[in-house]
């Protein structure tokens, strides 16, 4: 049973991301949405170097090229709505952070 | 009329979508300048992202912040400020950022705040 | 003054319905070309003229860099930039546009109506 994590807020405006990063399980996916995009900026690269090598990192390209994202941590495969469509059905279940 | 201006500063510190209030402190601002009174802005916290440039808002069905934001000068608004340490914490360089704006430190950002008769935060 | 029955409202063009706000103002900035532009004048009493024209043309790029519609010191700005000072002037635009220039305008040019306008 794994599970996609969604994360929707910055780094700085909640706990969502170092509270979702605390319980990942093996297998699982990290998926940025909205706000969210921000933490793959570089600067945030060090909340992620711990993770086991098993999570997927994911995030939603409409919402980092709204924002003016461009140079962001390699870490992450920017996916389109299709993806995202596709992401939720893949993992038996969805949790949202925000 | 000159001593009835007040001056204001108008302290942005939330990301540019996600919620409404990178606008609403935008329509404050324009508001306040129609009106002619002094008037600064402040960006720190999330709200250096405002400051990145070439958003592509219609992705996200949203209207464009930075093109907005660039308009300020158009209306006079131009006593811009940013908060240093926000910036390094996220990796934006000064020079990443088209506007014309000034750094401050804690320090500065502190009697920035002192000058000022009006105080609005978003 | 708003409309407060929600009829939906409608310009009509060479034939064409284009949807407008209970304002007047275009509901969709697309729609917008010169036979429109001509109606949306006539609507207010307005024949457009060249000097019209250019100002119509000054907006159209204002918002199309800043994606607002400018109130009336910008918009002063902005056509003193693109046509001169001596046309850059609020009284000059009241002679086009009589009234509220930058309201006046921004509808004839097809524009959302500009926000924080006195």
């Amino acid at each position: 049973m794994t599970t996609l994590h969604l994360i929707n807020k910055t780094p700085s405006e909640s706990t969502a991301l170092g509270d979702s990063l605390a319980t990942l399980s093996e297998g699982d996916a990290l998926l940025l949405i909205e706000n969210g995009v921000y933490a793959a900026m570089p600067a945030y690269a060090e909340h992620f170097t711990r993770l086991p090598r098993t999570i997927q990192c994911y995030l939603l390209n409409n919402d980092a090229l709204a924002r003016g994202l461009n140079d962001l941590n390699p870490d992450f495969a920017a996916i389109d709505y299709d993806g995202f469509v596709e992401l939720s059905c893949r993992y038996s279940k969805v949790v949202s952070w925000f | 009329m000159s001593d009835t201006k007040k001056s204001f500063l108008i302290i942005n510190r939330k990301a540019p979508y996600g919620s409404s209030a990178a606008r609403d402190a935008l329509d404050v601002a324009l508001t306040i300048s129609v009106f002619e009174q002094p008037l600064s802005l402040l960006f720190m916290d999330d709200a250096v992202l405002q400051l990145l440039p070439d958003h592509q808002a219609t992705l996200i069905g949203q209207k464009n912040l930075s093109a907005n934001l660039s308009m300020l000068e158009m209306y006079d608004i131009d006593q811009l400020y940013v908060c240093q340490q926000a910036l390094s914490l996220r990796g934006i360089r000064p020079d990443d950022i088209t506007l014309n704006i000034t750094l401050l430190d804690s320090q500065g950002i502190a009697s920035l705040i002192k000058q000022q008769d009006h105080v609005l935060s978003f | 003054m708003t409309d407060d029955n929600h009829e939906p409202s409608y310009l009509q063009v060479n034939g064409q319905t284009i949807p407008v706000d209970p304002e007047g103002y275009l509901r969709h900035l697309e729609d917008w070309n010169d036979a429109v532009a001509e109606q949306l004048a006539q609507e207010e009493g307005i024949t457009l003229s060249e000097a019209h024209w250019e100002v119509l043309q000054v907006l159209r790029q204002f918002y199309q860099q800043f994606e607002m519609s400018p109130a009336m010191r910008p918009l002063i700005k902005a056509i003193s930039a693109q046509l001169g000072s001596d046309k850059g002037k609020s009284i000059y635009l009241m002679s086009l546009f009589p009234g509220s220039p930058a309201k006046l305008a921004s509808k004839i040019a097809g524009l959302p109506k500009p926000t924080n306008c006195l």
